[in-house]
């Protein structure tokens, strides 16, 4: 069979599709709405929904309640009935699968082991992720936008949450269920699944490029200098344009507000940064911290 | 022969029907009303609700969908576990069972899994509509901290469901998954600065969540009891909270400029 047929269609990967579809869908859905609540704002018109009367609950709301269950019903009894659950050999411990991956709400997550060491891929990214949801209706102090879909009213909001929603999310765990094989190597939907398959890549580290070894001590003091010149200048340069162009914006979040904000940012962004770094220029490590004197730290950024 | 009008009479007017439903329907303000507040899982709605609640554009009814999954879920896997055991010697061979001896036991099976998958999808795109309806803004914050919690409960009901068949597909899922742990800064093995906590293989968060240092029996019992016990118990509370949050907060979210 054609690989890619083959692998869309894996009991388990069509959870994965349909959800491509779902989330397209709703995706364009929410973005037709708030360019449309868009256009009536600026002509200065009341959103949708602005207006709203009431209806009762029974039965108007309790009716299309019972038909989304039903259908809803209908639909997983459908899928219940044309694709069965897989059920592999017995559990092995001797005999590990290659590509061995997580379930799929996960491959996001194993993906960044490509570009980070598990204690940041595994543990502190996943909980700053929801350190940073929980923190969004806190550090958004724009009380535009509220109860209805805009895009012009949130627009910063709005393209962060996207990218880190559809890129950083959803799109990897794309890429780690479709596009990752045997050794987690890149495999294009149509090609095989080759297991002898071996590609040697040279990485290098950071310092290593200006011909500084990275784990020599003069190494460890360039990777943290730029290390710590990358969360700095984040931090600091946002802090000056503002002051300059909307100071007024910089005294409504306040201090804790701003650090907050910028150093879930800037952490964020550090993940297609490494990214880029790894894929394109072969970079493992930006900066090693094996040792400081005799005491063994061993964190790798 | 008794008409149609003749027998419902006599269905309705006796004693046993009056004191389940306690009285007719009429299509009135009261009556509506009374349907609503005087049934104990109508009332979780209020009497009257906002236009856009009953209009798909604004809420995809994600959120209900979503809890309407995880009933299904209750339900099926309440009946999954009449023919479970949680031991390495059963839980294969139980699974097999389902598939070649119960009645209906594939698609038992098979509702519970791609009911989970689908209730993981919509969760997440429940909370994208929160976003994008700017719905998380006051007074409901605390409410969208209390759906985050509930977002991360799903993935973990679904991540400790993957062991229970006892397959190569779950065993190794879950192995990559709770190898993690040990990379937890302080309290994994290997995770920084945990040598000098003389954190092992055999003291670590990685050890707590498996109950061994490899997945093993006791891993498939801790998972069995979180995922069926544990974290529902704690999803119904914060369903709870959230809910009761939904309607205190003033119902579906409405335009505030």
């Amino acid at each position: 069979m054609n690989p890619f047929i083959e692998i869309i269609t894996q009991p388990d990967n069509i959870a994965i599709v349909i959800m491509i579809f779902m989330v397209t869908f709703f995706m364009v859905w929410a973005f037709q709405q708030a360019f449309q609540n868009d256009r009536l704002l600026a002509a200065g018109l009341p959103v949708e929904g602005e207006n709203d009367s009431f209806v009762d609950t029974f039965k108007p709301l309790v009716r299309i309640e019972l038909i989304i269950a039903v259908v809803v019903m209908v639909g997983l009894t459908v899928w219940s009935i044309a694709v069965d659950a897989p059920l592999e050999e017995i559990a092995n411990p001797t005999i590990t699968p290659n590509p061995a991956k997580a379930p799929w709400y996960f491959l996001g997550l194993q993906e960044l082991l490509v570009y980070f060491d598990p204690w940041l891929a595994g543990v502190v990214l996943p909980s700053l992720i929801v350190v940073g949801l929980l923190a969004i209706p806190y550090i958004d102090i724009n009380p535009k936008g509220n109860g209805y879909y805009t895009f012009s009213e949130r627009k910063y909001a709005i393209m962060i949450f996207s990218f880190g929603f559809f890129v950083l999310w959803l799109l990897l765990i794309v890429i780690g269920v479709f596009f990752r094989g045997p050794g987690w190597l890149w495999y294009w939907p149509w090609q095989e699944w080759d297991h002898a398959r071996v590609v040697f890549e040279p990485t290098k580290d950071l310092t290593s490029v200006i011909g500084v070894d990275s784990r020599s001590w003069l190494g460890e003091v360039i990777g943290g200098f730029i290390v710590f010149s990358y969360m700095a200048i984040g931090m600091v340069a946002p802090y000056f344009y503002w002051k300059k162009n909307n100071p007024e914006l910089l005294s409504k979040l306040g201090m804790v507000r701003y650090i907050t904000i910028m150093f879930l940012f800037i952490t964020m962004m550090s993940i297609p940064i490494k990214m880029v770094l790894r894929l394109v220029f072969l970079i493992k490590y930006v900066w090693i911290l094996e040792y400081i004197g005799p005491f063994h730290i061993g964190i790798n950024f | 022969m008794k008409s149609l009008p003749e027998i419902t009479d006599k269905v309705k007017k006796n004693l046993i029907w009056k004191s389940i439903f306690r009285r007719d329907y009429r299509n009135t303000v009261r009556d509506k009303a009374q349907a609503v507040f005087g049934n104990v899982f109508l009332h979780l709605h209020p009497v009257q609700v906002r236009e856009s609640a009953v209009k798909l554009r604004f809420t995809w009814g994600m959120g209900g969908i979503t809890f309407f999954a995880f009933i299904l879920l209750v339900i099926t896997g309440v009946v999954l576990m009449f023919y479970y055991h949680p031991t390495i010697d059963q839980a294969y061979t139980d699974i097999k069972d389902l598939e070649f001896q119960v009645p209906f036991g594939v698609i038992l099976r098979n509702l519970h899994r791609w009911g989970a998958h689908f209730m993981v999808i919509v969760v997440m795109i429940h909370m994208f509509r929160v976003f994008m309806t700017g719905s998380y803004k006051a007074p409901r914050q605390f409410n969208w901290g209390i759906g985050v919690f509930l977002l991360v409960l799903t993935f973990l009901l679904s991540f400790t469901g993957y062991l229970t068949p006892w397959d190569q597909l779950g065993f190794w899922a879950i192995t990559v998954g709770t190898n993690m742990g040990a990379a937890t800064p302080l309290l994994g093995y290997q995770g920084p600065f945990s040598e000098y906590l003389h954190i092992t293989p055999y003291n670590d968060i990685r050890f707590a969540l498996l109950g061994g240092a490899q997945v093993g029996g006791n891993a498939l019992l801790r998972s069995y009891i979180w995922h069926c016990v544990a974290i529902p118990l704690i999803s119904i509370i914060l369903m709870f909270v959230h809910f009761w949050r939904v309607r205190k907060d003033g119902g579906i979210s409405k335009p505030q400029k």
